[in-house]
């Protein structure tokens, strides 16, 4: 065929054979090939060789690993997503001795909620540092240094958590990972003091700055405070006075932060 | 998507396409058992991140998960040996290209054809390649996706998949020679 070369039928031939070409040009792929022996025995090639691919073994899961994973999920929704569903079946059994006190229920409505979504969330946290203390997940990014830990969160998240590492006042940075907390996507550093392990959780707030202050949740210390626009949460089960001079270190290093990659 | 059908909803889009996810692991991992561990890995960090998810292609978005679950065991356990990995120079493409000129102009189809009836032949040549070959290929051959598939998964431009996959393709067809000559 005059219009289209060899080569460039050639070139085509893998996306005919994958459907991935215009009708057009498919159209004079096929003109061509009708008059080319040697583009015909090429697109031929190509299909026996996809032939033979699709012969390789196709893993299906097992059976086993299906029921797995559903006893896993399950026990994983019990504790992280529906927070939601468990409040209103607990809000059903108190339907009646409610109604019975609406006008109080309605006075301390906004205390209630407020303080809800605040244990939620420490119910939240606490679960997320027991998981990645058990799944073996504790890293998606295991590093000491900083400048790795830092760029690893670049297009994983639309903030960047201020990374720092503490190995020097004997609290070392050992990784970070993603995590999901407060309904986003949020930043999970890594740290040590001893033979414990301290998950900090960084995610941006329209709070001003606040002083750390620290509380106990199932045996485990949380330690909140909020700075430069972040919200930082740390929990551990260091008690709750190392946990926060931990803090401390963490908000002294914003405030003098000289570093210009932060 | 409600609350109330979180479970559901998580289920029908996810847990539908749990074959393509193991058989994808299975095909990285090389290994029944740390296929299992991926998948395990991935499908906890899917549940985790499912109210994130808008798109409607749960098996694309699945599948890029089970991907980057695996590079993160990868870069934990260090065990993959073969491949050295998403270096694209390190791929000997000129040796590739050249045995792909060879196959243009002296290779008999039938005799391809009655080689890859040998599924284990074909299995093995598969299990040798690179990562990133053996990825490219389970998408393209095995889950039939498209190339645009393909790139959301791999994350990379719709040229790297074309140009990726062609390459697989050669690379395989010498891994198949050099068996079938043995």
């Amino acid at each position: 065929m005059s219009t289209t070369t060899c080569d460039e039928i050639r070139g085509l031939i893998p996306l005919y054979a994958d459907g991935e070409l215009d009708l057009d040009r498919a159209l004079s792929l096929e003109k061509h090939i009708e008059g080319c022996a040697t583009c015909a025995a090429a697109l031929q090639e190509h299909r026996a060789l996809s032939k033979a691919i699709r012969t390789a073994p196709y893993h299906r899961a097992s059976d086993t690993l299906r029921a797995k994973l559903r006893a896993q999920l399950a026990a994983e929704s019990s504790t992280v997503l529906p927070v939601p569903l468990r409040g209103s079946r607990d809000w059903s059994r108190w339907t009646l001795p409610m109604a019975a006190s609406v006008a109080l229920a309605v006075g301390i409505s906004v205390l209630v909620s407020t303080r809800q979504s605040r244990d939620q969330l420490d119910d939240q946290l606490v679960a997320s540092h027991v998981r990645s203390l058990q799944a073996a997940h504790l890293n998606d990014v295991a590093s000491s240094d900083q400048h790795t830990v830092k760029p690893w969160f670049a297009g994983k998240l639309d903030y960047s958590p201020p990374v720092r590492d503490f190995a020097q006042q004997d609290y070392p940075l050992t990784g970070g990972r993603l995590d999901y907390l407060a309904h986003r996507q949020v930043a999970a550093l890594v740290y040590r003091h001893r033979k414990h392990v301290i998950n900090l959780y960084v995610w941006p707030s329209t709070d001003g700055d606040e002083a750390p202050a620290a509380h106990v949740r199932d045996g485990y210390s949380l330690v909140h405070w909020c700075k430069d626009h972040m919200d930082y949460w740390a929990v551990s089960d260091l008690n709750p006075e190392e946990l926060r001079g931990f803090a401390e270190l963490q908000m002294a290093a914003v405030k003098d932060r000289a570093d210009p990659d932060t | 998507m409600g609350d109330t059908e979180s479970g559901t909803t998580f289920e029908a889009v996810v847990l539908k396409h749990l074959d393509a996810a193991h058989n994808l692991a299975r095909w990285l991992t090389r290994d029944p058992h740390d296929a299992e561990d991926v998948v395990q890995q991935a499908c906890l960090r899917a549940f985790r991140y499912f109210n994130g998810f808008r798109g409607d292609n749960g098996r694309a978005w699945l599948l890029a998960i089970v991907r980057n679950t695996f590079h993160t065991w990868l870069t934990q356990n260090r065990q993959d040996h073969t491949s050295v990995e998403y270096d694209e120079a390190s791929i000997g493409l000129e040796q590739v290209e050249a045995s792909r000129e060879d196959h243009l102009h002296g290779t008999d189809p039938e005799k391809l054809v009655l080689r890859a009836a040998d599924q284990r032949l074909v299995e093995a040549a598969m299990l040798q390649l690179p990562a990133e070959f053996r990825e490219i290929l389970v998408l393209r051959e095995l889950e039939e996706l498209s190339y645009k598939e393909i790139a959301e998964i791999v994350g990379v431009p719709l040229g790297t998949v074309m140009s990726r996959l062609s390459r697989a393709r050669a690379r395989l067809r010498v891994e198949i020679e050099a068996r079938d000559a043995r």
